[in-house]
């Protein structure tokens, strides 16, 4: 492959239903560029569980996905109020979710640390009332694609 | 043992099929979840996924994990909109009177799963 492939996504804070279908649409274009099927999992759930975040938390935000030789990049925006506590945020089980949320199998305080999990690299840039960005990185094997 | 595929599950008894989707598919396991965080982490490639939880992000999460099969408990079910669409992604759902125990040890007792 030459040049990365960029995609970008409005993830919309309002409608909780419809998160996902950004992560949707991703995990397709792995599968038809033939990245390998971990790859695609591991992609899919961190950015899913992002999504999830985002508009749990942030009423929303852009999504930039890049794909190149060796790694798959997302990039996720928001505007939302920020993280006060990073190392809080990403124990288990801690969660700032409202009720129903929570109603709906989500705020279980999995978010972040499944992102980490599921990623190769995670980076966290937030600013207190002004927003946050996460980037994290999936591996490709040289022969990925 | 032969290997246990999704058209054996849905032919169950306790079982209503909402969405009949790809019955050759071979499935893998059983996994019992309703926290959707944790079910897209640990839920296995194939598998059959029963829960009472019955939402649009359950069909996302199935897909995201690649889960064969969604069983929903306890009568639980999904708007039209959600079957629509499960079906477009080639998965099945079912749904069961049966608490979630009861219906995986039927499948359990009937796939050898």
């Amino acid at each position: 492959m030459g040049e990365p492939l960029i995609y970008t996504y409005d993830i919309d804070g309002e409608d909780f239903t419809r998160a996902g279908e950004a992560s949707s649409s991703v995990k397709n274009r792995l599968k038809m560029l033939g990245v390998d099927s971990a790859a695609i999992r591991k992609t899919a759930i961190a950015m899913y569980e992002g999504e999830i975040n985002m508009v749990i938390h942030a009423d929303g935000g852009t999504i930039t996905v890049i794909i190149s030789d060796d790694a798959i990049t997302m990039v996720l925006a928001d505007r939302g109020p920020g993280i006060p506590d990073i190392e809080k945020a990403m124990q288990e089980g801690y969660s700032t979710a409202r009720p129903e949320v929570r109603s709906l199998g989500f705020g279980a305080g999995m978010g972040l640390p499944n992102m980490k999990r599921f990623t190769d690299e995670m980076k966290i840039d937030t600013v207190i009332g002004q927003g946050t960005t996460i980037t994290m990185k999936v591996y490709l094997h040289s022969d990925g694609l | 043992m032969m290997p246990v595929k999704l058209k054996d599950i849905l032919e169950l008894p306790e079982c209503r099929t909402l969405v009949s989707a790809a019955p050759d598919r071979e499935v893998t396991k059983i996994f019992c979840c309703d926290l959707l965080s944790i079910a897209m982490s640990k839920a296995p490639a194939g598998c059959v996924w029963v829960t009472v939880m019955g939402n649009r992000n359950t069909l996302a999460v199935a897909s995201l994990a690649d889960a064969a099969c969604i069983v929903l408990a306890e009568g639980v079910s999904l708007d039209e909109g959600t079957l629509a669409k499960a079906g477009e992604e080639g998965i099945a759902v079912l749904s069961t009177e049966l608490p979630v125990f009861d219906i995986a040890l039927e499948i359990h007792e009937a796939g050898g799963l």
